[in-house]
């Protein structure tokens, strides 16, 4: 398994890499969606951070299990059961593999990052977290790893502090230190990769941080899964979370993935079927994890799809899509730079190892309007605050514009992309 | 298509937009915020009577939403609160597509918003000052005196993208 990048490696582009290291056309074609025109225009899907697509595998997964092998899982005596809970077993053990876990059972599946977020928040964050305790989180964070940490805070009498974020957006490592130098903190909650500038946090070095000063380390994968490479035990974090429909898998499916101990002693978050063991009309005894944390009939087929996208990155190999969103945002930032004297570009520096999301804003064009005249060339970006406004604010920017490559982008779209800008600028006169 | 939505007229509203900045003293203010987009507006009235007597407003946003609220104050400012209302029910008429509202010199300028129609997820950027507007003369209709220097918040939830439905909007207008 390799190690996770980090920025501290920040491999620039070697200059051999004039193409990308992944078969752009093979791949387009097992993505179906990406075959239709929008507006008159070939659909150029540049929104992948919101929400990837799915690939062929995937879809036929889903289809092939409802076709053959539907029942509910863990308690049929009958044949369907039994195989319906191989596939969703078989997928914990996939997924748990895709993010370098020792053991399946640190997987606990969910139906989102969100979701896994919040289980830790109301299990792990209400048991443990009282007056005079911190969580410390990032101003760069997603609303899904701040929000779920206030509800805990004010719940607990727990306090929040955020590290700052850095002139050149990365996060203030010395300030996180300043932060853990009280002593009071408990948990420190970041993303692994920004959703809104891309951004690559030093994981492994926030862990090390977090652990000397006695805190435990969640990360907010949800951007990083789809395009890094993972492995939770050499970042030596406490909990890693992600969302299937970032990664090519299914909506409403996510994984939370913690260290076992750290399972045992959290409480249920949901009771009802699944997670028991002996139920009294006074109390219950609970399964053992991750069962514990999957309340009610799963998602199934969800999890199945999952673990079919799972594989589907894996075969690809995420430390080549890792080079190849390196090197798509590398072309991308400096496209932009060259063809626009009006654009401005959020986020690290061509040169720095990043994800292939790109924030930007063009002269006086609000993003809004640049998403809707994008759209009708075909392109598909994202405008807005990306659910990030604490860091909206750091940036002095309402909104800004977001074109999130992925492993089926290639220097056709950014074409298409600087064509609809120039469509963009011409309408506004600028 | 894009060309009947971002025309000179709308440019030029979203450029310098008219009557932009904060009233001395307003009788009514109003915050309308799209939580999914992030536009913002605080739309500030001086009522008196039923005469309103000057709109100001801050905030950001799209093209769209500047000039639709630019073009309103102009609309609005010295006319009586049916007068308003009354032009509201016509530019909600032409975010509609309704027959014949295209055509409705009243609504002047604001015509040129007419393409805006077309375009589903937009129609929300067009309406966040008239929503607004409409909150701030309810307001001043509960308490004609009240609400001085008040300021009222609001997020425009109204459920729009999703295919703007005329008949369920339509309920909720007065
Ligand atoms: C960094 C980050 N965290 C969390 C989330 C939330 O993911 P989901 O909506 O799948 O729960 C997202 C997705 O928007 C994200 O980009």
């Amino acid at each position: 398994m390799s190690a996770p990048k980090t920025a501290s490696q920040a491999d620039s582009l070697p200059a051999e890499l004039t193409e990308s290291p992944l078969d752009i056309d093979a791949i387009r074609a097992e993505f179906p969606i990406l075959d239709q025109q929008v507006h008159g225009h070939r659909l150029v899907y540049l929104d992948s951070a919101a929400s990837a697509q799915r690939p062929a595998v995937v879809i036929r997964t889903i289809a092939d299990y409802y076709t053959k092998d539907h029942a509910n899982v863990h308690r049929g005596a009958h044949e369907l059961s039994v195989r319906a809970t191989r596939r969703y077993e078989d997928a914990r053990g996939k997924v748990a593999r895709f993010l370098g876990a020792g053991r399946a059972d640190e997987v606990v599946f969910t139906r989102s990052t969100t979701e896994s977020i919040n289980l830790v928040s109301m299990t792990w964050g209400i048991a443990n977290l009282g007056p005079g305790d911190v969580v410390v989180v990032s101003e760069m964070e997603h609303h899904s790893n701040l929000v779920p940490w206030q509800i805990v805070c004010e719940r607990t009498g727990a306090e929040i502090q955020a590290i700052r974020v850095t002139d050149d957006q990365r996060l203030d490592l010395d300030h996180l230190d300043a932060l853990l130098g009280s002593g009071d903190v408990r948990l420190v909650a970041t993303g692994h990769v920004s959703n809104a500038i891309g951004t690559i946090h030093p994981v492994d070095e926030i862990a090390r941080r977090a652990h000397e000063a006695g805190a435990l380390y969640l990360i907010d994968g949800a951007q990083a899964a789809p395009q890094l490479p993972i492995d939770v035990r050499a970042i030596d974090c406490d909990f890693y979370t992600f969302s299937g429909h970032k990664a090519c898998g299914p909506t409403g499916i996510g994984a939370l993935w913690a260290r076992r101990e750290l399972l045992d002693a959290m409480p249920p978050y949901q009771g009802g079927g699944e997670m028991i063991e002996e139920v009294r009309i006074e109390r219950s005894t609970y399964a053992a994890v991750p069962h514990k944390f999957e309340a009610g009939t799963p998602n199934i087929a969800g999890a199945i799809g999952f673990g079919a996208a799972v594989d589907f990155l894996q075969a690809l190999d995420p430390e080549t899509i890792h080079a190849h969103e390196k090197r798509i945002a590398r072309l991308v930032l400096e496209r932009l730079a060259d063809e626009f004297k009006a654009i401005t570009l959020y986020g690290p520096a061509p040169d720095v190892a990043r994800a292939g999301v790109v924030s930007f804003t063009l002269a006086d064009i609000h993003p809004h309007d640049l998403a809707t005249i994008l759209d009708h060339e075909g392109v598909a970006i994202r405008a807005g605050h990306h659910c990030c406004q604490p860091l909206m604010r750091r940036l002095g920017v309402a909104a800004t514009a977001r074109a999130s490559f992925y492993l089926y982008n290639a220097e056709d779209d950014l074409e298409a992309l600087v064509r609809g800008l120039h469509r963009a600028q011409e309408l506004f006169r600028v | 298509m894009l060309e009947s939505i971002f025309r000179e007229l709308i440019l030029e509203h979203y450029r310098k937009p008219r009557n932009k900045g904060a009233l001395e003293n307003p009788t009514v203010t109003v915050s309308m915020r799209n939580p999914m987009c992030g536009d913002e507006i605080d739309l500030m009235l001086t009522i008196d009577g039923d005469r309103i007597e000057a709109v100001g407003f801050t905030g950001q946003g799209c093209s769209i939403s500047q000039a639709s609220v630019s073009m309103m104050t102009q609309g609005v400012i010295g006319r009586s609160i049916d007068a308003a209302l009354d032009l509201e029910k016509r530019f909600v008429a032409l975010m509609r597509d309704d027959e014949g509202a295209s055509e409705d010199r009243k609504l002047g300028d604001l015509r040129a918003l007419q393409g805006v129609a077309k375009l589903p997820v937009r129609i929300k950027c067009a309406l966040l000052g008239w929503n607004a507007l409409d909150e701030a003369i309810k307001a001043h209709q509960k308490s004609p005196t009240g609400a001085m220097g008040e300021k009222l918040e609001f997020e425009d939830l109204t459920e729009l993208p999703a295919g703007f439905d005329p008949a369920t909007h339509k309920d909720d207008l007065p």
